[in-house]
């Protein structure tokens, strides 16, 4: 009790803090979104300023863009208290902000402006925003061929790894066969195969698939059949004495259990069958996002480069999210997993 | 006694205890070719309904022996039989509480205890059983919770839920209590004791405290060094709920110790 009153007393003799300036008190609060929309402002005064150096039809409106950004900063910081969760996602985002805007700022001005980068090589941030307007038809479709490519490879090596891990993991036989297999094929990057699939499938469609999948099963294979190897005998005993017949134990015990390295199997097989997608689609498909990065070199057109290179890094990230929320969502029994 | 439904609905179909017989049983693990024998020459005859413990030192054999009673392995000879009818292999009548509760992790408590039903491919139309056998150790309310929540006590208790869902006929314990800390402890021995008198399972208990067998059981079996033999058998004649400071017990605990090659001391 008595220290309770004691609590009582310090909180009660704390406001020292409401009596310092008001003004302090607020930059403090909100200085860093303040200066978030100082930084788009400047932003976008740099592209409006200046004369470009080149010939781009963007500049202007990514300028009146840049000062929208700083408004709608501006005014998400000052009404944070009236917006809720959007401000305050806003007020944990500022610092990003202002980061951004100045890293825009210099680009755009060691690019369109003075052209302190070598400019075919460096484009302004205009000339992308170029490409995202003006080529967009063409990237969609990569993007569409990417995604289908990926997605077919990913998921027919997935299910074959995990079903493959699982028969190792599980029964004797099968590992007396399949270990040495993928001992001596495994580790070969699936990429050494592209000469030889490329003309032994009818189509390199196929043979990329297949390249994918392969990239994709060999991680899946060896985590989710060390998972299924690791799962305790004590929960199979538990099971048995409760009558738990052999399909039972596969399906209900010995899968669930080696979830978590089966996870850890599909990160890695997602991260292998990207760098596969690529250069399958550089060396053979001719469709994609990496066909794309090709042809875009082959024209010298570099703002489509990184148009491109950032909607694929968009895009691998965006898997990877997926994967982690799916994975969160069948694991809420474990504690403190890794966070994406 | 208590005015709560769920409890007289499980006493509704009770579970009888089964007979147990341990015939000439040995058995030895092979370690690195040698073999190493763990049971020599067992013989125990448990009727229906008693609840006995199993002491010894420990590594003496006696888990081994329950894994032989449970099915899980096979002895290298001798017989055991439940109600006559031969133990080959596991089955739900005989039920095991480990020393750990080996609790799915990725299970809630609520499908933990549902597994056995769930096993054999009765739990759709079962599954107010699971409710009751969550009433029967107080945890009803933390069905939806996941095992990492939990604490020791409390994941013992579903541990014992999930035997107790498939209403055993043999209840096999190894050294459930063991982990427990001690207050723990003794409440869930009195929770044993009444949850077994209610039942009338039979209730083979291993463990390594003279103490906790005295008050639990009515027949004390105390086994020899590995490879462990029967060195003693002894009736525990006294009422439930016994006393802790019982002189009778007393006596009994310092022949059991005695017995033990501990008498010096205490």
């Amino acid at each position: 009790m008595s220290t309770y009153s004691l609590s009582d007393g310090l909180a009660s003799g704390a406001p020292r803090a409401s009596r310092a300036p008001v003004l302090a008190t607020w930059l403090r609060e909100s200085g860093v979104g303040v200066l978030a929309s100082i930084a788009w402002i400047a932003f976008g005064v740099s592209c409006l300023w200046w004369e470009d150096v080149g010939d781009w039809s963007r500049t202007h409106s990514l300028g009146i863009a840049a000062f929208i950004i700083a408004a709608i900063a501006l005014f998400g910081t000052v009404g944070a208290d009236y917006l809720g969760s959007p401000g305050k996602a806003l007020h944990k985002r500022a610092p990003w902000l202002v980061a951004l805007g100045v890293f825009l700022t210099l680009w755009e001005v060691a690019t369109a402006k003075f052209a302190w980068l070598p400019l075919p090589f460096f484009p302004p941030p205009q000339s992308i925003i170029e490409v995202y307007t003006d080529d967009l038809p063409k990237l969609l479709d990569s993007v569409f061929a990417s995604v289908k490519l990926q997605l077919g490879g990913y998921l027919i090596g997935a299910t074959l790894g995990f079903v493959t891990g699982v028969s190792i993991g599980w029964s004797r036989a099968v590992g007396y066969w399949a270990h040495p297999v993928l001992r001596f094929i495994g580790p070969l990057p699936a990429t050494a195969w592209l000469p030889i699939a490329f003309f032994t499938f009818p189509s390199s469609w196929s043979a990329s698939t297949f390249l994918i999948a392969l990239a994709t099963g060999f991680p899946v294979t060896v985590l989710t059949w060390s998972g299924v190897a690791s799962v305790s005998n004590a929960y199979y005993d538990v099971a048995r004495t409760l009558g738990a017949r052999p399909s039972f134990l596969v399906l209900k015990v010995a899968i669930p259990a080696a979830l978590p390295h089966v996870f850890v199997g599909l990160f890695m097989g997602l991260g292998s069958s990207f760098a596969v997608l690529v250069v399958a689609e550089m060396i053979g498909v001719k469709a994609g996002l990496g066909w794309y990065l090709q042809w875009a070199q082959g024209w010298a057109a570099y703002a489509n480069m990184y148009a491109a290179l950032i909607v694929m890094s968009l895009l691998c990230s965006g898997a990877i999210t997926l994967l982690f929320s799916i994975r969160d969502r069948l694991l809420v029994w474990q504690k403190g997993t890794v966070k994406w | 006694m208590v005015a709560t439904t769920p409890l007289a609905e499980i006493d509704a179909h009770p579970s009888a205890g089964a007979a147990l017989d341990i015939e000439q049983v040995s058995h030895a693990f092979d370690i690195d070719g040698t073999e190493l024998p763990v049971l020599s020459d067992v013989s125990i005859a448990v009727e229906p309904g008693e609840f006995v413990a199993l002491l010894g030192p420990s590594g003496c054999g006696k888990s081994t022996l329950l894994r032989l009673v449970a099915g899980l392995d096979k002895p290298k000879a001798g017989t055991l039989r439940e109600d006559e009818a031969r133990i080959t292999r596991p089955h739900p009548s005989r039920v095991v509480v480990f020393q750990d509760p080996t609790l799915f992790p990725w299970r809630s408590v609520w499908d933990n205890v549902a597994l056995g039903l769930e096993a054999q491919g009765i739990l759709k139309s079962q599954r107010q059983r699971v409710d009751n056998a969550l009433d029967l150790v107080g945890l009803a309310s933390f069905r939806n919770v996941y095992p990492h929540q939990l604490s020791g006590g409390m994941a013992q208790r579903v541990a014992l839920a999930r035997a107790l869902v498939n209403d055993p006929k043999i209840l096999i314990l190894d050294e459930p209590l063991g982990k427990l800390d001690s207050l723990t402890r003794i409440t869930m021995q009195a929770e044993l004791v009444s949850l077994w008198q209610r039942k009338g399972f039979t209730t083979l208990l291993v463990t390594h405290d003279a103490e906790e067998a005295l008050v639990l059981a009515n027949r004390v079996i105390v086994f020899s060094d590995r490879p462990a033999r029967v060195k003693a058998d002894i009736r525990v004649d006294r009422p439930y709920p016994r006393h802790r400071g019982d002189p009778y017990l007393g006596d009994l605990r310092r022949q059991i110790l005695g017995l033990l090659g501990l008498d010096a001391t205490w």
